[in-house]
């Protein structure tokens, strides 16, 4: 059994489901985020685990026990939020303290673990003082310093990265991923941001309405989206209309280009599917042998620094590809005609 | 034009408030016939029954404050953090104190527990205590509620609530070291104006008989000529001082959340 184990967990708000069958499973030490827009469900899955929400449904065990019927405090959690939640009236060193206290740990053991714990997220000086004299930046890093010191089996990130910017942002998501290595601590992180979502996490859970429409490492969801869901939401996809042709060969039509995709496609002959493809699997100009070849007009062009994303219209479909940018060769002009080629192993397949 | 009108209004306005207090002021200190002198305010500085009264009172007031924070506190946390559609309702319920004459609620009171009801409150001197100290809360109740909500409404109760629990902790404990010290400027501004009300209270004091300072300065309003003027000022200053403390503290306490 998993070290956490969410099964068919379900919530209602009133009429309203907003948590429908989900399952999870987590390994100790995993990091895993839920990843989805607002209202998809995450953060009530983040808060049941938490003891903050009563399920309508299903069980969530931790460590092999049941903690359906047990209160917030009980549960041995910790739980970082978006806004912070420092006490304002204690300081750094009696934020993190807090736990411990009402723990019950005796001083000299409070103090010393108050000092690892500054230590680990790097403001050992600044114990003494109160949270309105911190940096956004600083309050979070206390707040992950304060669920930690009291050893808690899983640790809840709600959004924790959300109120700061983007800097920060990037320096303190490298850090919560290291803090949360070095202790191994099973962890789930709840964002809306799929960037974060991808670097940090060992598996993503993609939420759609309620439920978890796929579970994979970063890698899976990226690659082999399932659904044009979870296609659609992380990152930046084109989408074809094809009809299949063979399926056991994986023939597809898209237009008036046949399509050799050189593996099974899961569907009927003549079922209309969609193919997605990412706009970093194309390449301007002739590719390799045995890519697919299309032409296309240049539309748009955006210069993102290391990235150029250059938009073409293909038959009247708009097709979005990113180059490298290389010093040296400048992007090409908008209403160029330009052939487009694609590897057919970067198409994936989507039924659902 | 309209500036001399305005200024017309405030200086009326000023003689109109002012002038009766220099007034009393000025009488309190004419005692001795031909020359100012405090003499009026060591007559009633030293007399006992003035000790004992106020005494009285400002034991009733911390006691009345002490019972008002316990209530008001744990309700107005309590209501915004799990019964915020409640709120129109108990705000209601505490500013009926201001609609409702302390007389009939004192009167009520009597009716309620007297020595042949089931709650004999009114049959000793500690029930009786017990009855005006409840009675002193009620009338304090719409400012001491207004105060509270404003302060919880200044700080996220539920994240820091959530936060406290997620550390283990329990509902005690997350009031007394988490929610009050964070309305902590509210509820001192609360509980100065309780003081001021319950010092100068004389209604539910004197009908339920009880020594305190509001039923003494009206015995001595009757029975003497210069003590009451300085009875009065002191009461004034009294008041006054509770004003400016919640001035004072909530200055404080609004620049120390301005810096976060």
């Amino acid at each position: 059994m998993a070290f956490l184990e969410i099964s068919n967990l379900e919530k209602s708000f009133g009429t309203n489901r907003v948590v429908k069958d989900f399952n999870l499973s987590i390994d100790q030490g995993e990091f895993v985020s839920l990843l989805g827009p607002s209202g998809c469900g995450k953060t009530t899955v983040l808060r049941m685990v938490g003891g903050f929400e009563t399920p309508s449904g299903g069980t969530i065990t931790i460590d092999d026990v049941d903690v359906n019927g047990l209160r917030p405090n009980q549960r041995n959690i910790g739980m970082v939020f978006q806004a912070y939640a420092l006490f304002p009236n204690l300081t750094v060193a009696q934020n993190v303290a807090f736990g411990l206290k009402v723990a019950g740990v005796d001083k000299a053991q409070t103090r010393d673990r108050v000092r690892e714990m500054l230590e680990l997220i790097g403001l050992s000086d600044l114990g003494g003082r109160y949270p309105f004299q911190l940096s956004g930046g600083q309050q979070q890093r206390v707040a992950l310093a304060r669920a930690l010191a009291v050893r808690p089996k899983v640790l809840l990130l709600d959004e924790p990265l959300s109120a700061l910017d983007a800097k920060i942002r990037a320096s303190l998501r490298r850090e919560i991923r290291e803090i949360q290595q070095r202790l191994a601590i099973t962890t789930i992180f709840v964002t809306h941001d799929q960037e974060e979502a991808l670097s940090m996490s060992d598996r993503v859970v993609v939420m759609t309405g309620g439920m978890a429409d796929q579970i994979g490492t970063p890698y899976q969801i990226y690659n082999q989206p399932t659904t044009r869901f979870v296609a659609g939401f992380v990152g930046t996809l084109n989408t074809f209309d094809a009809t299949v042709t063979d399926p056991a060969t994986g023939v597809v039509q898209i237009g008036e280009t046949s399509v050799v995709l050189n593996r099974a496609v899961p569907a009927l002959k003549g079922a209309a599917v969609t193919l997605a493809m990412r706009p970093e699997s194309a390449t301007l100009g002739a590719g390799q042998d045995g890519d697919l070849i299309l032409k296309g007009k240049i539309t748009e062009v955006q210069f993102q620094g290391a990235i150029i994303r250059i938009t073409a219209d293909v038959g009247g479909q708009q097709l979005t590809l990113d180059q490298f940018n290389r010093a040296g060769s400048p992007p090409p002009a908008i209403g160029a005609e330009t052939s487009i080629s694609l590897p057919a192993s970067s198409l994936v397949v989507l039924v659902a | 034009m309209s500036k001399v009108l305005a200024w017309t209004a405030i200086v009326l306005g000023c003689i109109y408030f002012i002038l009766p207090m220099i007034g009393m002021a000025e009488f309190s200190l004419s005692m001795r016939r031909g020359v100012y002198s405090l003499d009026a305010y060591r007559v009633v500085l030293a007399d006992p029954v003035f000790q004992a009264t106020f005494g009285y009172s400002v034991v009733m007031a911390l006691v009345t404050i002490a019972f008002g924070v316990l209530l008001v506190v744990p309700t107005a946390y309590w209501v915004q953090l799990k019964l915020p559609e409640m709120r129109p309702v108990v705000e209601f319920i505490t500013l009926l104190p201001l609609v409702i004459p302390a007389i009939v609620i004192v009167f009520g009171y009597i009716r309620l527990y007297n020595t042949s009801s089931w709650l004999p409150l009114t049959g000793t001197v500690m029930g009786t205590n017990l009855l005006l100290m409840f009675g002193y809360t009620m009338l304090a109740m719409p400012y001491m509620y207004r105060a509270v909500d404003t302060g919880l409404r200044s700080i996220d109760v539920a994240t820091l609530t959530e936060a406290a629990q997620s550390l283990g902790a329990g509902w005690v404990r997350i009031v007394m070291t988490i929610i009050l010290p964070n309305v902590l400027g509210a509820v001192l501004s609360g509980a100065f104006l309780t003081f001021a009300i319950v010092i100068g209270e004389f209604t539910m004091a004197a009908i339920l008989d009880r020594p305190a300072f509001g039923p003494y300065m009206q015995l001595l309003g009757a029975n003497r000529a210069y003590e009451p003027a300085a009875l009065a000022v002191i009461a004034f200053a009294i008041t006054w001082a509770c004003m400016g403390l919640i001035q004072m503290v909530s200055k404080l306490f609004k620049h120390k959340r301005a810096q976060s």
